[in-house]
């Protein structure tokens, strides 16, 4: 129960995008077609779940005082490791995400978890909410990917990044009442701030029955 | 000439906040108040600046020559952390009214990610010595602009009548989208 409660609290109530507005850098920056947000996201679970275990495994070794350089060299050893696995096996998604990818390491969401869970908690729970808050951001990520897409395109597609084979592509805007502008950093701010107050109105929804119950 | 546009181009057209997203952290934590946010802009600057040119040497004349290019976000991160720390003990000591006004923020720079974005980008564009310094004056410079324009309309958006749900970040953000769209405007500078 207290583990699936640690996975469903990364999805929803400390949803790390939308709720707490961590990681924003490479959530904006990447979400601009949903095959690039997905290649993000895997990168992120893979270094967020094995920094989370790493580090739950040192926490009775590591002395307080050195503790944030060595989750950073922790972090940044990982990132390394998923840069140059990328870098060989999905060649065309190493380039579309660019500089991203070694941004992993100032991802805030990543070091926050490291000092808020992980350093306090068994290897086993620090591992599934490595997996929970990775959850959580590929759902904001997935969500501003797909809006973007649609209305830039009109089309929602899908690629293999290992063999760049289309997985799926459905047309569903045609192509002369596109909004190019969401492609844009304009874009990508305003479908954000619309996505967050949109989480806003459906959390004050919820808080509203549960003040008349009580 | 080459240089200008570089600096021109580093401020306004590749703005590291409205054009590739970096640094969002203390745009929307530091934004409330213009003078923290010029206090973060001078930081920022200082922090930036300085350990790019460090990166950009060790890059060049260590792991170059031994030929240990991957260990790169290793040690860049390591350097940025530790001149943080360094730059916070200095002012500690020196300037204790300059340490007071900007104490909270020192810490955050070291995942401020626009730091280690320069000190990556100097060695992946491949710049010479008086590009690097020319790009890791510039980025910042357009940071800080951007910072305080952002909190000045932040600090009258604080008085407006706002809908609730946009109360708050999401109304800043339509604030960031307006200012990328008027920054894009400025695209055929150079």
């Amino acid at each position: 129960m207290s583990l699936f409660k640690n996975l469903s609290n990364g999805l929803v109530k400390e949803n790390p995008v939308f709720a707490l507005y961590l990681g924003l850098c490479s959530v904006l920056a990447v979400s601009n077609t949903i095959s690039n947000a997905l290649g993000m996201s895997v990168a992120v679970i893979m270094v967020l779940t094995v920094s989370n275990v790493i580090i739950s495994a040192l926490r009775k070794i590591i002395p307080s005082e050195i503790r944030i350089p060595v989750y950073i060299v922790v972090i940044a050893t990982l990132v390394k490791i998923v840069e140059m696995l990328m870098q060989a096996y999905t060649p065309e998604l190493y380039t579309a995400l660019g500089v991203f990818i070694p941004l992993i390491v100032v991802n805030c969401i990543i070091l926050g978890r490291a000092e808020a869970f992980a350093s306090k908690n068994s290897v086993g729970a620090s591992a599934i909410d490595g997996i929970g808050m990775g959850l959580g951001y590929t759902a904001g990520i997935f969500m501003l990917a797909s809006i973007r897409q649609l209305f830039a395109t009109g089309a929602l597609s899908l690629i293999n990044p290992f063999n760049q084979a289309v997985i799926f592509d459905i047309t569903i805007i045609p192509t002369q009442f596109t909004i190019p502008l969401f492609a844009q950093p304009a874009g990508a701010f305003i479908t954000f701030a619309v996505l967050a107050a949109l989480l806003e109105v459906y959390k004050q929804a919820g808080e509203k029955p549960a003040k008349k119950g009580a | 000439m080459e240089l200008f546009s570089l600096f021109i181009s580093a401020i306004f057209i590749n703005n590291i906040i409205l054009n590739k997203f970096l640094g969002m952290c203390p745009f929307m934590g530091v934004s409330r108040k213009t003078s923290s946010a010029l206090g973060m802009g001078g930081a920022v600057t200082f922090v930036i600046f300085f350990s790019s040119l460090i990166t950009w040497g060790l890059f060049e004349y260590v792991l170059e020559p031994l030929s240990l290019q991957y260990m790169d976000l290793i040690t860049f991160i390591l350097i940025i952390a530790s001149f943080v720390q360094l730059v916070e003990m200095i002012i500690k000591k020196y300037s204790p009214s300059l340490y007071k006004a900007l104490g909270i923020y020192l810490p955050l720079i070291t995942t401020n990610c626009a730091v280690l974005f320069v000190a990556l980008e100097n060695i992946k564009q491949g710049f010479t010595f008086v590009e690097s310094v020319v790009y890791s004056l510039a980025v910042p410079i357009g940071f800080t602009l951007v910072l305080i324009i952002f909190s000045a309309i932040r600090e009258r958006l604080d008085i407006a009548d706002v809908p609730k749900p946009l109360k708050g970040n999401p109304v800043a953000m339509i604030v960031a989208a307006i200012m990328a769209l008027a920054f894009s405007g400025l695209a055929g500078l150079v």
